[in-house]
């Protein structure tokens, strides 16, 4: 059979159109801008020379301001990526148990999860209020004065992770019950058998046949922490201060400012990254594929 | 005995069912406030409207110009969901059934995609050139490139299961590479197909960064952006605002609904070995 005359390249064109221009060579270009000094107030763009070429990354590191912004994307992404794992695991396992109406309540638990994170925002804004929200109102029930969630700077962070797990767990424990859903029951049945009880058939179980899946959700929300933008910019918008201030929303500052060189700078960092570690993790995946 | 199994249910479906009712009480409680006064909203409680105000969702389609953003909202999600849908699977196809050096090397850089941040300042520059920034026809392009590595991804699974047989047989039989896909492996592709229209139905419905960056027109502006813009100017009237957030989720809602099977499945692929 003639692979290439039945599997003609002009197949890829289209995608490969859409993709090269508008996402990987704005990546690819972007880090050639990074080199500039490139903003909205001159219309002339130069080249910083090869004295002053990585000013911008130096700024970006050693500006309190911008490393900052980096510190915060790494500690959202490493809070919401355990929490979601932990809560996700633990909606699926009781998901996949004995429970009436189960349809009813995996449906229920996913659907924060398909609104808009600009809706959600907008929704917990009004919750997290601190003189009348709904949620200062149910702790003053019990005689809690509840705080200033999002306009205290030691506590808006949380609160903003906190309502990002809240959305993102749903879609976690989806993925976990379709992976617990996949173990054979005999394995149930042989350590029901050996007079296991529920923890340890968790721990002997379910928790290592769940490793491959638990790398996948691991993968999924570090990718997403790493890229937030939404939640941020519709709770808080960075504020109060810098204090939720994150890599997306910081660039999307710098824009506004028009100091394109700058943004663009930030970018690149973290493309660099993630090309590097989602170079490693494909291929580790892909490897995968093949020993089976 | 029996009374521990019993207590383990009442045990387990109290816990679900909190845990339900954690979930879904904020979107009731939009949902009970879109039908109240603007004066029995200002608090946003839970409790349950004296009486019914319908007409806060006239309010809002008329003063939220919200018959605009729906269109446009329509516009991008419909057809970066066609275009989208057609490039990717065209492309999944052939990048899995012609596995050359290249075409490995492709199917990986496309990928690879799905960890790649974009970067929007860079892609401003892009557009700039291409002239398709502020425009409808830009922003559907943007939407279909930034779901082209999920979307091949998913397809390039899918395709991998059909049997080579049926290639074979119609290219006998005197298929055009065309025919081939067209005739033959798209209708065999349906599931993944009605999988990627759902994902990329609802990623768009619900993005607003790229108009948020590329879309400076509010004649352009999809639901998402123009609820956010209501809640700026009428952030003392809830009512309104809740009005206009059910209007905004209610088609995500009713797609995820309906395509509820769909979704799960894509949201799984990959991360469950089958």
């Amino acid at each position: 059979m003639a692979t290439r005359k039945n599997y003609p390249a002009y197949f890829l064109y289209g995608a490969l159109l859409l993709y090269v221009t508008l996402y990987l060579l704005p990546g690819v270009i972007g880090i050639g801008y990074s080199f500039t000094d490139w903003s909205a107030f001159s219309d002339t763009t130069k080249f910083l020379g090869f004295d002053h070429m990585f000013d911008n990354y130096i700024k970006a590191f050693s500006d309190e301001k911008y490393f900052g912004y980096l510190g915060n994307t790494l500690l959202f992404t490493f809070v919401t990526t355990i929490a979601k794992n932990v809560l996700g695991l633990a909606l699926a396992v009781l998901l996949t148990k004995k429970v009436k109406l189960l349809n009813f309540h995996r449906a229920v638990m996913y659907i924060p999860a398909v609104l808009s994170a600009l809706i959600v925002g907008m929704i917990f804004k009004s919750i997290l209020n601190p003189a009348d929200g709904l949620l200062n109102s149910f702790l003053k029930v019990f005689g809690i004065k509840g705080p200033q969630w999002l306009t205290n700077p030691k506590l808006a962070f949380w609160s903003v992770m906190g309502v990002d797990i809240w959305k993102g767990m749903g879609y976690i424990m989806t993925i976990f019950i379709a992976g617990i859903l996949s173990i054979s029951p005999t394995y149930y049945e042989a350590a029901d058998i050996d007079g296991a009880g529920e923890w340890q058939k968790f721990r002997s179980i379910t928790l290592p046949m769940l490793a491959p899946t638990i790398t996948v959700t691991t993968v999924l929300n570090v990718i997403y922490g790493l890229r937030v933008f939404d939640m941020v910019y519709a709770l808080t918008n960075g504020g109060p201060g810098y204090a939720t201030e994150v890599l997306y929303t910081g660039i999307y500052k710098e824009f506004g400012y028009g100091k394109y060189a700058m943004g663009t700078t930030l970018s690149s960092i973290m493309f660099v990254f993630m090309v590097i570690v989602g170079f490693f993790l494909i291929r580790a995946m892909n490897r995968n594929e093949v020993e089976e | 005995m029996k009374t521990k199994k019993l207590l383990k249910s009442v045990g387990i479906n109290s816990v679900a069912w909190i845990i339900s009712i954690i979930l879904i009480t904020p979107l009731v409680l939009i949902f009970i406030n879109s039908l109240k006064s603007s004066q029995a909203a200002a608090e946003m409680s839970l409790r349950l409207p004296d009486s019914i105000h319908l007409e806060n969702f006239l309010t809002v389609i008329k003063r939220g110009k919200l018959g605009t953003a729906f269109l446009n909202s329509l516009t991008y999600s419909v057809f970066s969901v066609l275009l989208c849908t057609l490039t990717s699977s065209m492309a999944a196809f052939v990048l899995a059934r012609n596995r050359s050096k290249a075409n490995r090397i492709i199917y990986f850089i496309i990928v690879l995609g799905m960890a790649m941040p974009i970067n929007f300042i860079a892609l401003m520059k892009v557009m700039q050139t291409l002239q398709i920034i502020n425009t409808k026809v830009g922003i559907i392009l943007l939407y279909a490139s930034i779901q082209t590595p999920f979307n091949v991804f998913l397809i390039y699974s899918f395709v991998g299961k059909i049997p080579r047989d049926i290639d074979e047989a119609a290219i006998i039989d005197g298929c055009s590479p065309f025919r081939l896909f067209f005739s033959v492996i798209f209708p065999l592709l349906k599931p993944v197909l009605v999988t990627v229209m759902v994902l990329t139905f609802l990623n768009t419905w619900n993005e607003y960064i790229l108009p948020l960056y590329f879309l400076g027109s509010s004649a352009n502006w999809p639901m998402t952006l123009a609820v956010y813009n209501f809640f700026g100017m009428y952030f003392r009237d809830w009512n309104l605002v809740c009005a206009d957030i059910v209007l905004t989720s209610l088609p995500v809602i009713i797609v995820y609904l309906l395509g509820q099977k769909y979704i799960v499945t894509g949201m799984t692929a990959g991360a469950v070995k089958g």
